[in-house]
């Protein structure tokens, strides 16, 4: 990345090199080194500790034994974890791909210079991003509600149940509804300034090619963009397996619906902190991690090697 | 960095521009009104008394326009604990997202503009990190930290978000392009240090990388739910997410006291800050961000 | 020495004034006279050197308990941490117990878990502290709710014996009569369901606590806790009981899908949607504070029986304070807990707030049952309720990890709740489970 401008081959001039190297290896790694110990403590030793204490069982009774890979076995075969992961995989490759085309689109609206009041489209879009996530899905909560919230309305309305988010064809709707409304204006960002970046004279050659809007769109603005989908894929993909907040809250309103296992994340956290199960909720952890990192890699490569 | 002349510059040369389109508008005006129903939702349901809440229409006034009454409310409620939640948000944000920025800045800094060996390692398994689900961490962080004591202390919520690998890969791509080489190198001739290299030339160069960087972190701290659910014990430390959460559970069982009204306030109140931090610092992320989409 | 028996003379003087049977009070000190005194003495001694405590509850009356406690003994500091709800309340106890820091000294648990707290040697035996003479200020059932394997591991602070709650208005408006078995609820459910499909006389989607209760209100006892040994019954006939009533209604579509606890269930208690509600004696707290448009709607009777005859009702709800072990300061939160949950001032305070006593002599004074609740259209509520305190059935038990079965219940009986599948094989479901559940936390479970 950094290659030094050749300099005249003097013996003097080598020793001063090799002893600038030196200085600037010390200050790059003087700069890096906060943050790799506090990564080390933060992030490498949980991972670290959850490994362990996957290998482990703690019982109310009887205390802790070492158990082997049995928490793994276990975990392969629960039936419980398999159908939250399963329920994950459902809501990631439908709710993924239709924020991100949304996302999209708005991006290359607001980038196309033919919205009146551009900016205030962008801003508006943008803004629900900054409403944490408890706060967004205790709104939802609200509105979802069949007899005072708007479904209850429109319902009324049209004098049949047309909205009914709280049953079990429609929860998972209903939670994707809330997480699209998070992160749709993020996405769109991501994408409308990669938009940002793309060079002025690409736009002047295909002008003089003729090039129609729509084709403009395909063979330039995609392709340019390939980068920030890829990022903002691998991004909700993560945050699709880590699904934990939204079904959670509304667990209070729909609990036969929304299950304690609903999502692995929520399996977990049940385990740990209501069963008492640690060690089983670490090994979940772990295999979601890896499945997590497994995807999100090989997104990464098909994005980095295809075309669009 | 300057924004203004290629946008001049397409404006000149693409033909594509210029019709402003009714159509268009129209439709993304719908995605507007999606965005922000639920904005408009929270703020008319804050005007209205808890009865009101629970027996009108959503999207339109009625009753009595409590609004004021609601905000007192929520400030004084269980002796003004919602001011101390807030101020806990701000010593949250403040200093972990802080950190975080610093942290980030720094180690993006040193990874984009040195060669030192070992580099690649590093950034590789920071990279790896970021696929990492946080909550995964949630946890054996959560395990440790009891055993270090840490819990139910303001450092088990500041510690974690101190380390964003998000935040450095954004400032490393952002100084690679925006901190040239030859810069640093000319203050080497002249003799300068590299910590004061960065900290005059280098550090004002990485700018609006380092305001969306601690943009980022700032949302990320300022919405923290998971890690401080699980963390704290005394309400005293809550930041807002998890005490607006307390309110609306003080509707479950004996002894309950529905207080949905103050849960919704609360709502508004928290957002607010936020929503301004982004809207005056908007200038700032939206270049940051530019130069993140365009490296990968 | 001698101040003590002052004290014990002022005290039995105190009772006798408000109302309190003297019974109670003599028999305790003969009970005494065993050497439990010197201990009940060593938390006399603490309350008199003070010191500072650390007390999580989410009792909303917490707060004035603790002024009137820190009025008379003002050497001692109560640190109050509200912990919001039962759930959040053991998941954040049970935190402090793993991490060994930051453990309160008098904590708030559910009747319900106690076990899963006691069992792992968690908690404190107050029996040490002459807790023993004050059992017969208690009622029965709550005394056995803070008693298992041979200790006292808390006093009741408050009790949930169940009563059946009715809107008049709906109930006159669609000719329903009273219940007083549970095959006439049922029959009302489908009349009121019937006559207007947006109301409900019950609203339940799967709720644990409630059919736990009605199982016990049944005669089920699926559960036996014998130390770590843990039988439960598959096969008990109070389940089955249970079961075959409740689904009765899931059936025929006559239960309402509003979960409890729900913006929406406030608003259909003040609205009429729901009709009835067979909870806890603490329920008249619930509707005033929560849905304040039913004020003079709402009436009390004596919960449906199963096979009619004699009133026979179970508990639902309630806790206990205890001190668990590592506390800093066992003997002066023993000492605290001790007063909160028996002293007269701390009762007072607690009742005239809504919350409903465990103790015996409250529970039958003369102001309690003459007390007419304005909500309730002037109804003296507390006869009925007292009345549902003393017909509480005997022999239940929860099982030591109550709250994770709590949880799990849900799930289990979910699709009976959504799909009408059947309740009995969602309740076998859940049994097993839990078999399963105990035997991986290391009891003996025989199921």
């Amino acid at each position: 990345m950094t290659t030094m401008s050749a300099a005249a081959p003097q013996v003097a001039h080598e020793r001063r090199r090799a002893r600038l190297k030196t200085r600037l290896n010390l200050a790059g790694a003087g700069f890096v080194t906060p943050f790799l110990i506090g990564f080390a403590l933060l992030v490498i030793a949980p991972v670290l500790y959850s490994l362990y204490l996957s290998l482990f069982r703690t019982q109310l009774i009887g205390g802790t034994s070492f158990v082997g890979l049995e928490n793994y076995t276990q975990a392969f075969t629960d039936p419980k974890f398999w159908s939250g992961a399963l329920r994950v995989l459902v809501f990631l490759v439908v709710q993924v791909p239709i924020m991100l085309v949304l996302a999209l689109i708005a991006a290359l609206a607001v980038d196309s210079g033919r919205l009146y009041g551009r900016s205030f489209f962008r801003l508006a879009i943008f803004l629900p991003y900054a409403v944490p996530g408890v706060v967004a899905v205790l709104m939802w909560g609200f509105m979802y509600s069949d007899r005072m919230g708007l479904t209850g309305y429109v319902n009324d309305l049209f004098g049949v149940q047309l909205i009914t988010p709280y049953t079990r064809q429609w929860i998972l709707t209903a939670i994707g509804n809330i997480v699209t409304w998070e992160y749709v204006g993020y996405n769109m960002l991501i994408f409308y300034s990669g938009l940002r970046s793309v060079s002025t004279e690409l736009y002047e050659a295909a002008a003089i090619d003729g090039a129609g809007q729509m084709r403009t769109i395909f063979s330039i603005k995609l392709p340019a963009l390939r980068g920030s989908i890829v990022v903002a894929t691998i991004f909700s993909i993560i945050g699709s397996f880590q699904l934990f907040n939204e079904p959670n809250i509304l667990k209070t309103i729909a609990p036969t619906i929304v299950t304690t296992n609903f999502t692995p994340n929520m399996y977990a956290y049940n385990l740990s902190f209501v069963g008492q199960q640690v060690n089983y909720a670490a090994t979940m952890a772990i295999i979601m991690g890896v499945v997590t990192a497994v995807i999100a890699y090989v997104v990464q490569l098909r994005g980095s090697r295809q075309e669009f | 960095m300057s924004a203004a002349t290629p946008r001049l510059a397409r404006k000149q040369f693409t033909p594509l521009r210029p019709k402003k389109s009714v159509g268009l508008t129209v439709v993304m005006l719908l995605f507007v009104v999606y965005s922000l129903i639920p904005l408009a939702w929270l703020v008319i349901s804050s005007t209205k008394t808890q009865d009101a809440l629970l027996n009108s229409f959503g999207l339109w006034f009625s009753g009595k326009f409590a609004f004021f009454d609601n905000i007192v409310w929520a400030l004084t409620y269980e002796d003004g604990i919602f001011v101390r939640w807030l101020l806990n948000t701000l010593i949250y944000v403040v200093v972990g997202a802080g950190l975080a920025t610093i942290l980030a800045t720094l180690a993006g800094y040193g990874l984009a503009k040195y060669d030192f060996p070992g580099r690649k390692v590093v950034f590789g398994v920071i990279l790896g990190a970021i696929a990492v689900p946080g909550t995964a961490l949630a946890v054996p962080t959560f395990l440790m930290f009891s055993k270090l004591g840490l819990t139910n202390t303001m450092w088990a919520v500041i510690l974690p978000s101190a380390i964003s690998p998000f935040g450095l890969y954004l400032i490393w791509v952002y100084a690679t392009d925006a901190v040239p080489t030859e810069l640093l190198e000319a203050a080497r001739v002249d003799g300068a240090g590299e910590l004061r290299t960065f900290l005059t030339i280098s550090l004002r160069l990485l700018a609006p990388g380092v305001v969306t960087v601690s943009l980022f972190a700032i949302v990320a701290t300022w919405n923290n739910y998971f890690l401080p659910l699980i963390m704290l014990n005394d309400p005293k430390l809550y930041p807002l997410t998890i005490g607006l959460q307390k309110w609306n559970a003080e509707a479950v069982g004996i002894g309950a006291q529905p207080v949905f009204t103050l849960v919704i306030t609360g709502a508004l109140l928290t957002i607010v800050p936020i929503v301004i931090a982004f809207l005056f610092l908007q200038r700032y992320w939206q270049t940051g961000l530019t130069a993140g989409g365009v490296k990968q | 020495m001698k101040t003590n028996i002052a004290r014990a003379l002022a005290a039995g003087a105190l009772a006798a004034l408000l109302g309190g049977t003297l019974v109670a009070c003599s028999g305790g000190d003969t009970d005494a006279a065993g050497g439990g005194k010197s201990d009940a003495a060593a938390l006399d001694a603490a309350l008199k050197k003070g010191g500072t405590i650390e007390y999580w509850t989410w009792t909303p009356q917490a707060k004035d308990q603790i002024a009137e406690f820190e009025k008379e003994y003002p050497k001692v500091k109560v640190n109050l941490t509200d912990t919001g709800g039962a759930g959040d309340s053991n998941t954040k106890l049970q935190n402090a117990i793993s991490a060994g820091k930051g453990i309160p000294d008098v904590v708030q648990v559910e009747y319900q878990s106690v076990g899963q707290f006691q069992l792992p040697g968690y908690l404190t035996d107050l029996t040490q502290y002459g807790f023993a003479d004050l059992k017969s200020k208690y009622t029965a059932s709550t005394w056995a709710n803070v008693t298992q394997n041979g200790g006292i591991w808390g006093l009741p602070q408050d009790s949930g014996p169940m009563a059946l709650f009715y809107n008049k208005d709906v109930f006159e408006k669609y000719d329903l009569t009273v219940p007083t078995t549970w095959d006439q609820y049922i029959a009302d459910a489908k009349k009121l369901h019937e006559a207007d499909p947006t109301k409900w006389l019950v609203n339940d989607t799967g709720d644990a606590g409630l059919a736990t209760s009605l199982m016990w209100q049944a005669g089920g006892k699926p559960f036996k806790i014998n130390g770590q040994k843990v039988t439960i019954n598959t096969d008990d006939a109070g389940v089955k009981k249970y079961s075959d009533m409740w689904s009765q209604l899931i059936d025929q579509g006559l239960v309402g899908n509003i979960s409890g606890w729900s913006d929406e269930w406030y608003k259909a208690l003040g609205d009429g949607t729901i009709a009835t509600v067979t909870l806890g004696a603490w329920m008249p707290g619930i509707l005033t504070s929560g849905a304040p448009d039913g004020a003079g709607k709402w009436a009390v009777a004596p919960m449906p029986t199963y096979d009619g005859g004699e009133a026979v009702t179970a508990e639902n709800g309630g806790s206990t304070e205890v001190v668990p072990k590592g506390a800093s300061n066992p003997v002066l939160g023993a000492a605290f807990l001790r007063w909160l949950n028996s002293n007269e001032k701390s009762i007072k305070v607690f009742m005239d707030d809504g919350g409903f006593p465990a103790t015996v002599a409250d529970l039958h004074s003369d102001d309690f049952l003459n007390y007419k609740s304005d909500y309730f259209g002037g109804q003296q509520i507390n006869k009925v309720l007292a009345a549902a305190a003393d017909s509480v059935i005997s022999g239940w038990q929860y099982l030591p990890w109550q709250a994770y079965a709590n949880t799990i219940y849900t799930d289990d009986v979910g699709p009976a709740f959504q799909d009408k599948s059947d309740l009995y094989a969602g309740i076998q479901k859940w049994l097993n489970d839990n078999v399963k559940y105990g035997k991986e936390q290391g009891f003996t479970v025989n199921g």
